[in-house]
């Protein structure tokens, strides 16, 4: 009985429920809850509808419309009518919509709060303190960019029409996190929600129509995968943004392979959560509730592999074990609730397979001792220890309420551990020595690392991941440049690609002179050493006049395999200083100079003309170029609301794998190979096809120039072949293809096994121009960005 | 639906999944009982001391949360704020009190609620008063006097409060005589200065020489967090403070620039929840200072019940200190009842 004597006993907490009224009048309001789509302004009438039901109870809520191709089409072309106008209107007029935006989130913050947790069963505290006021930050952060767009990306444009897809666990965050910088930066939208959460998107397009928001700018198409396969499909878009699985980006990259459609993809995750001995246990175990219990664990960067330093462990688990047991499981809509329900049946039967196959692996598993509710879609807090790598609970992502723990000895075992996944997207350390925080956060392969904390999202941050948890970033000045490109390039032309010319008999030798030419032998160059082809073959090089000039290697898979093998034992050169690469670089151009005239003779040799000298030139210049930003691409500290910073740091992608245009055989090699290595990369180099032997004469530069070993190895041969192999490596973290169409299509597909990052071109780039041909560009191709959040205070 | 975070009747009945493993906890953890015995202190542990790591940004991370984590409404709420005035003592502590103003706090401390208002909430059996009267020495004689017979036991702030710069044997004297004077409950403070400067030794010994002059009083020591500068030193304080004999932990005197404070409170419990894993000993914990609104009140109480557990929201383990606090609990109770706003001028004041 609840009597408030018999409370003042017991002292126990009673039910706290948030009102839902105002949302079911909406829900009423929109045909009793049924939904067409958001297409230039207005709902369409609803075509066939599925059901959209309340997790926590399995109650239907609305009915939604199943997007068709057509509708997909419609919605494209809504926006691409409204495309012109909205970059016409300028930065200004984008930023006061956007903030329009803003505003109307924090109108109707409340209202969007209950409709998400209705819709997606996590708790209203998550919703109403945490997803709607991020939200509203994410709007007004990049009214900010729209204000400053035209002086602060000079030179770039937006990138056109955007296909949007988003996941289920944010539902109206991701739509904020893709919707906003895509309109600060001149870009019109078709969004589709995920299947089991569309009511926010629906409910923000309508409140945006009502704010202002022209018609068309953005488009809200409802339905399951086949509606996004149907996105993903429709040629009429310029950008496509992902955020969901792994299996599922992957299969967007090759669906997209070859369409020039701009990428972005934020994937899974298997985030570690490192605890060093020195750390607050009592302070870890609440970062611990916020990384793997926040939202049912259901969070792409959940801190869902715990790696606790051994003499600690036993400790840690206790207090995890009995902090578990005062969680509080129940109505979403309850305020006084710290988990609400699982998404959907079909999430909560994965949680369940999971946990049974961790269970007959032999792994421990730990659940509190309290009772579930007694219906809907909940599944408690489980922890696993005495968990082994190889288990598959700690391979795969779960998305649930289930953390996994494992003890290391040492630090390095520790980074050893965390990078032991496919995975790169976030990571939390905890330790009380700066130190040691500070020496960590490097050397974990993720795009977010938090130090002493653990989920913490804002928008001036940029979000995103390393490996197979993606590429691209979403909030911060790197965030908007996933929506830009260089103006030059929207309306440049396709490459011209010349290709060796069919293999004649070798044309005569040298002419009247004595002795014949001392015969020359191109080879690769692998690890420092110049090396025969495995294959022992080699290929003619056609001079402009159609003579035998010389003769390369004809690389193969095992040429490609020592290659790589050589660049990854280089890693070393990534922690060389800047300054350090900038001696090397500007030695290496000091080399080419000594021997110019050389290479002026042999390029003119190859491609005719007299233009070998200027080529050179340019070349010496470029190197220059790069000496000088190597020690300038600088990060940033974001401007976080936090008594902290936030480190964004540019940091090298790893082994690159550099596939040079035709064109200009010297100087199309060094516009790739000294950004890449200006930032720390180690590469493997595919010279010109066409003119490879530039590049096989440089290799002696570089052994002069003090370069370590395997810093740049060059394979000669077929390109495409060679680069697909290079594109199949999955030690290979990213490729550069400059060629044609196919070949980059080839690139794109071969790439999605291990979500290498890709930059193809087939259009015609003016190698010759510092405006194109080098600076900011091919940085930030060299470079992804690592932001480190460290709060501070003692 | 219901809300579920109670220990399974029966975990078998639990449905078609495995029976899941519950909770085993080390024997410094069993249920408490009704009585405690009081914490006879330890050897200074200087090992634990030093091992202390505090990281204040996650600290109030938490601390942030749990007032949006956790909320209760209605009779919960009514019930809730009975018991924080169980767990108050009632302070003046003034340069100008007189006989006359701590006579009628005591009148309050006996019957801090209107008798309608008892009535309509259905409690008027359970004779609600606070948990003590709390003031300087001085009053003491007073304030026994005033609550003879009722059971309230009276607390003396004591050492050279607030300060507690006088000389040791002065704040020795100053303990025994209160003691003899009938004070059953003597808040101390200590020498910060002893916390600045890592001089664990003496913090010690001063708390332990404080306790003993208590005898059967039980005493409180205040660490005055708002002057001791980091949260490190808060929650070694805290350590030494139990170490040395303390029956309770309390964060203010009111005095210092910054009082208890929810972040504050959170490292304090936490160090009580540490001692006893280590221990087995139970020590309670006053807030103090600061805590005026009975939202406030609603807020530490679920901090203790999230951090310490139910048995820590009882008076013999948690008090609060406050002054202006009662009114306005009054106030939220007369609304509960009456379903309208309640003016302050309503309530007898203390």
């Amino acid at each position: 009985m609840t009597t408030v004597a018999s409370i003042f006993e017991t002292m126990a907490y009673g039910p706290a429920p948030e009102g839902d009224a105002p949302v079911r009048e909406w829900l009423e309001r929109h045909q009793l809850g049924t939904f067409g789509h958001f297409v230039n302004g207005a709902f369409t009438k609803h075509g066939t509808t599925f059901a959209v039901n309340d997790p926590a109870t399995g109650s239907l809520l609305a009915k939604v419309t199943q997007g068709t191709s057509d509708d997909v089409d419609s919605a494209v072309r809504a926006a691409r009518a409204a495309l012109p106008a909205w970059q016409q209107i300028g930065g200004h007029a984008r930023a006061r919509h956007i903030y329009a935006l803003a505003r109307a989130v924090q109108k109707h913050a409340r209202l969007l709060a209950v409709l998400e947790t209705l819709d997606n069963g996590k708790p209203i505290r998550e919703t109403r303190d945490l997803d709607i006021p991020l939200v509203a930050r994410h709007f007004y952060h990049h009214a900010g960019w729209a204000q400053l767009l035209d002086t602060e990306f000079e030179g770039c444009a937006g990138v056109g029409v955007c296909g949007q897809i988003i996941p289920w666990n944010f539902p109206l965050l991701m739509l904020a996190w893709k919707v906003a910088p895509a309109l600060a930066a001149g870009c019109t939208v078709v969004l589709k929600p995920a299947e089991f959460t569309p009511l926010t998107a629906l409910c923000f397009a309508e409140l945006a129509h009502d704010a202002g928001l022209p018609a068309g700018v953005l488009n809200v198409v409802t339905g399951d995968g086949e509606t996004g396969k149907a996105l993903v499909a429709h040629r009429g878009i310029d950008k496509l943004a992902f955020t969901g699985s792994t299996e599922v980006g992957k299969v967007i990259r090759r669906a997209t392979a070859g369409t020039g459609i701009k990428l972005s993809l934020e994937l899974g995750g298997k985030s570690p959560f490192i605890v060093f001995d020195d750390a607050d246990l009592d302070s870890v175990v609440e970062g611990v509730v916020d990384a793997i219990w926040f939202n049912q664990g259901q969070v792409c960067c959940a801190g869902s592999r715990l790696l606790v330093h051994e003499g600690v462990a036993p400790a840690l688990e206790e207090k995890l074990r009995a902090r578990m047991e005062t969680l509080r499981i129940g109505s979403p809509l309850d305020k006084s609730i710290d988990m609400g329900a699982i998404v959907d049946p079909i999430q909560l039967d994965r949680i369940r397979t999971l946990v049974n196959a961790g269970v007959a692996d032999g792994s421990q598993m730990w659940q509190p001792s309290w009772a579930l509710p007694a219906t809907g879609c909940f599944y408690p807090p489980t922890l696993f220890t005495g968990v082994s790598p190889a288990a598959r609970i700690v391979q795969e992502e779960i998305f649930g309420p289930v953390l996994v723990s494992m003890t290391f000895r040492t630090p390095s075992e520790a980074v050893e551990l965390a990078n032991n996944t496919p995975f790169g997207l976030a990571s939390s350390i905890w330790t009380e020595n700066i130190n040691l925080a500070l020496d960590i956060a490097p050397k974990i392969k993720s795009g977010i690392v938090w130090v002493n904390s653990s989920n913490l999202f804002d928008a001036a941050a940029g979000f995103g991941g390393y490996k197979e948890s993606g590429f691209g970033r979403e909030g911060g000045r790197e965030g908007m440049y996933e929506y830009l490109v260089p103006s030059w390039k929207r309306d440049a032309p396709d490459a011209t690609d010349p290709m060796p010319a069919a293999n004649n008999a070798r044309v005569g030798s040298t002419s009247g002179t004595a002795l014949p030419a001392l015969d020359r032998t191109p080879k690769f160059f692998i690890g420092g050493k110049q090396a025969r082809p495995d294959g022992g073959y080699t290929l003619p090089v056609r001079g402009a006049d159609g003579s035998t000039i010389g003769e390369v290697g004809d690389g193969n898979r095992k040429d490609i395999r020592n290659a790589v093998s050589a660049a990854l034992a280089a890693k070393g050169w990534a922690r060389a200083t800047g300054h350090n690469r900038a001696q090397i670089l500007y030695y290496i151009a000091e080399n080419l100079s000594v021997r110019a005239s050389e290479f002026a003779g042999r390029i003119d040799a190859m491609i005719g003309g007299s233009g070998g000298q200027v080529e050179v030139e340019r070349s010496i210049d470029r190197l220059f170029t790069y000496a000088a930003w190597a020690d300038k691409h600088d990060g940033a500290v974001h401007s976080v609301p936090l008594r902290g910073v936030t480190l964004a740091m540019n940091e090298p992608i790893g082994c690159l794998a550099l596939a040079c245009p035709t064109p200009h055989p010297l100087l199309g090699f060094v516009s790739l190979v000294a950004p890449a290595i200006a930032m720390g990369n180690t590469t493997v180099v595919i010279p010109s096809e066409r003119y490879p032997l530039a590049a096989t004469d440089f290799y002696q530069v570089l052994e002069t120039s003090d370069l370590p070993d395997g810093v740049v190895n060059i394979i000669t041969g077929a390109r495409d072949a060679l680069v697909k192999t290079l594109a199949e490596h999955d030690e290979v973290d990213g490729i550069w293809y400059f060629g044609p169409r196919a070949g980059a299509t080839a690139v794109e597909r071969a790439s999605a096994d291990n979500m290498k990052r890709t930059w193809t071109e087939w259009t015609a780039r003016d190698w010759t121009s510092a405006a194109q041909g080098e600076g900011r560009e091919f940085l930030r191709h060299a470079t992804q960005v690592k932001n480190i959040w460290i709060p501070y205070g003692e | 639906m219901t809300i579920s975070n109670r220990p399974t009747p029966d975990t078998s009945a639990a449905g078609p999944a495995p029976a899941r493993p519950t909770l085993v906890r080390p024997a410094a953890s069993t249920p408490l009982g009704a009585s405690l015995e009081r914490n006879p202190g330890t050897p200074l542990d200087l090992d634990v001391v030093r091992a202390i790591r505090v990281n204040r940004s996650a600290v109030e991370r938490r601390a942030a949360t749990i007032p949006t984590r956790r909320t209760v409404k209605k009779e919960w709420q009514a019930a809730w704020l009975l018991r924080a005035i169980t767990c108050m003592d009632l302070t003046t502590l003034a340069g100008d009190d007189t006989a006359g103003n701590v006579r009628r706090l005591c009148a309050k401390a006996r019957n801090p609620i209107r008798d309608d208002i008892t009535a309509a909430l259905g409690v008027s059996h359970l004779r609600i008063t606070t948990g003590a009267v709390c003031v300087y020495h001085a009053m003491v004689p007073t304030a026994v006097e005033a609550l003879a017979g009722s059971g309230i036991p009276v607390a003396a702030v004591s050492t050279g409060f607030p300060a507690g710069l006088s000389p040791i044997e002065q704040r020795i004297a100053e303990i025994r005589a209160s003691v003899a004077a009938g004070a059953q409950e003597i808040d101390i403070v200590v020498t910060r200065g002893h916390v600045l400067t890592g001089n664990w030794h003496a913090l010690y010994d001063e708390v332990q020489r404080f306790r003993e002059a208590c005898g059967d009083a039980h005493m409180k020591t205040i660490l005055a967090t708002g002057e001791l500068a980091t949260m490190t030193n808060v929650a070694r304080a805290s350590m030494v403070a139990m170490q040395a004999g303390s029956d309770f932990i309390k964060t203010s005197t009111g005095k210092e620039p910054e009082n208890a404070t929810l972040p504050v409170g959170l490292v304090m419990v936490r160090m009580i929840r540490a001692y006893r894993e280590q221990t087995g000993h139970i020590v309670g914990f006053k807030p103090a200072g600061g805590i005026r609104a009975a939202k406030g009140a609603l807020d530490w109480l679920a901090l203790i019940k999230e951090e310490l557990g139910d048995r820590w929201l009882r008076p013999d383990l948690f008090r609060f200190g406050a002054s202006g606090l009662l009114t306005d609990i009054e106030r939220q109770l007369e609304h509960f009842v009456t379903g309208r706003y309640a003016a302050a001028y309503r309530q007898p004041m203390p």
